[in-house]
């Protein structure tokens, strides 16, 4: 089963970082060679329980970390036909949801220190929680301290909002984005 | 400090989008906002409402990130991520783009006219600064691309009296440049901040800057004259941090406006909020200390991008934010 591969022609004008990132996607997808070509697969978590609690109408539904987490473990790894979920890149333990504070935190795990994929990675989450998201939510997403070679530079940028807008508006590096974000078949 | 500030209108600028900045022009009659929808709009005041004058739409293909009046008021440039500049002519209420400044190899962040209004000066994603001479036939040229920041470089603000530019980037420094015979120089490196520089703003004589950044502080800088008298020659003067905003800003700071009216100093962030600081009378222009005269937590419903006094009316200040409105505020200055 393998995935659809996107066309991608020359990116214009796309911030350097995330034209790297698309330039390395690119090669890979051509490839087929994978930089870390055995990640350990884990399994992934049940559906969530529904609660009394939650069929209660009346009753206000806060975001929880578990809310969170379920948007974003399904999310699909660049260039494994893996989720984030099944490659541990992201855990629940590792989101934090504040609803009363209009706060979410993310921190999610590359598979190896040196995965140029990490910033793409995180756009995806980052995109994928704005889009769910009520606009009143301040999302950070963070690299798990002490994973990841670029660590500071790949969070600076994913914090930097001015330019995640930016990227968002190349149709090229949105096409990646959304090709994380669609559904498996 | 209850009270200092309060809410006269709040007007949704660009719907379903992001208001990026504000701009009043020099009367104060006018003000344009800019935004994710590659818009810009001109507000103008009337019967006691803001009204939309004029939609500049044709310019630009993506965000429209900063615009500028020109000191005359008969201008605007507006920078854009699709790496272009406009420069636009008022005609009575209309807007007619009648050049368009191309050089910049991606995303223009910002554009400033110097006081003189016959220079200008850009900066982008490219890292580069250029600044730009206007001729008496309206030709823009581009007399020097300044290369000193090592990273994206966000913001650009002239000294008000003096050919002396200024800019913020990525890079967490600030750097100013001055003409020295027929090319642009960079004079001075301001480091301390340790993040990303979003905006900075000179006070009314020029002799204080502040910047504000990612690492939610604002710090004031001071112009420290130095060996002029020595040497006889002439020495860059260097420009020290002589006060630090810390603790205050719980995310971003994005925008800092010096009002040059009062010296009040306002403050945007990302935490939806407006500060307004003022100097301590008698405090010690070498080592001045400020207080937190206003604070407006939720000024708006996401992160404030912009934050600008009004020119003349000492009072009134303009914001606006990722919730695609801008809020017009009163300001009570402490007795």
């Amino acid at each position: 089963m393998r995935r659809s591969t996107v066309v991608i022609t020359c990116p214009e004008v796309c911030s350097y970082v995330f034209r790297e990132v698309l330039t390395l996607w690119l090669e890979m997808v051509g490839s087929s060679q994978l930089e870390n070509a055995n990640p350990l697969i884990y399994q992934r978590s049940g559906d969530r329980q529904v609660t009394a609690q939650d069929e209660d109408e009346e009753l206000h539904d806060r975001i929880d970390d578990r809310e969170i987490f379920d948007l974003i473990r399904s999310i699909n790894d660049p260039e494994h036909p893996l989720s984030l979920e099944e490659l541990n890149v992201v855990e629940e333990i590792r989101v934090k949801a504040n609803d009363e504070e209009s706060f979410v935190s993310v921190e999610f795990t590359p598979t190896i220190p040196h995965c140029s994929m990490a910033t793409l990675i995180g756009l995806s989450i980052k995109v994928k929680l704005l889009r769910s998201l009520p606009e009143r939510f301040k999302v950070d997403v963070h690299i798990t301290p002490g994973t990841h070679a670029s660590e500071h530079a790949v969070n600076k940028q994913l914090a930097d909002k001015e330019r995640v807008a930016a990227a968002l508006e190349n149709s090229h590096l949105l096409e990646v984005v959304n090709q994380c974000l669609s559904a498996r078949s | 400090m209850k009270d200092a500030l309060t809410l006269l209108t709040r007007v949704t600028a660009h719907p379903n989008s992001r208001c990026w900045f504000l701009a009043w022009d020099p009367s104060g009659t006018l003000l344009a906002s800019c935004g994710g929808d590659k818009i810009i709009r001109i507000w103008g005041k009337e019967d006691g409402s803001w009204v939309c004058k004029s939609v500049l739409s044709e310019g630009h293909q993506r965000t429209v990130r900063k615009v500028a009046w020109s000191p005359c008021g008969n201008y605007l440039a507006s920078a854009s991520f699709d790496a272009t500049t406009c420069i636009w002519m008022k005609k009575k209420e209309d807007f007619e783009v009648v050049t368009t400044l191309e050089g910049h190899e991606n995303e223009v962040k910002s554009v400033a006219w110097a006081p003189s209004g016959n220079l200008l000066a850009t900066c982008s994603r490219d890292k580069s600064v250029w600044v730009w001479e206007v001729d008496e036939e309206e030709e823009y040229e581009c007399v020097s691309v300044l290369n000193s920041h090592t990273q994206d470089v966000k913001h650009v603000a002239w000294h008000p009296h003096q050919e002396l530019l200024a800019s913020a980037s990525y890079d967490d420094s600030v750097k100013l440049y001055r003409e020295e015979e027929d090319d642009w120089v960079c004079c001075a490196t301001l480091e301390g901040h340790t993040s990303t520089v979003w905006s900075l703003a000179f006070d009314q004589n020029g002799e204080q800057l502040a910047t504000c950044s990612d690492d939610k502080t604002v710090r004031i800088w001071r112009q420290i004259k130095t060996g002029e008298e020595q040497d006889g020659g002439k020495r860059d003067p260097s420009w020290k941090c002589v006060c630090t905003l810390t603790g205050y800003h719980t995310r971003t700071v994005y925008d800092v406006s010096w009002s040059h009216l009062t010296g009040s100093l306002a403050t945007a962030c990302g935490d939806n909020a407006i500060r307004i600081f003022e100097e301590d009378p008698g405090s010690d222009p070498t080592q001045p200390t400020f207080s937190l005269t206003a604070h407006m937590p939720r000024a708006h419903s996401q992160d404030v991008n912009c934050i600008a006094w009004h020119p003349k009316e000492p009072s009134l200040l303009a914001s606006c934010s990722d919730d695609g409105e801008m809020a017009f505020w009163q300001y009570q200055r402490p007795e």
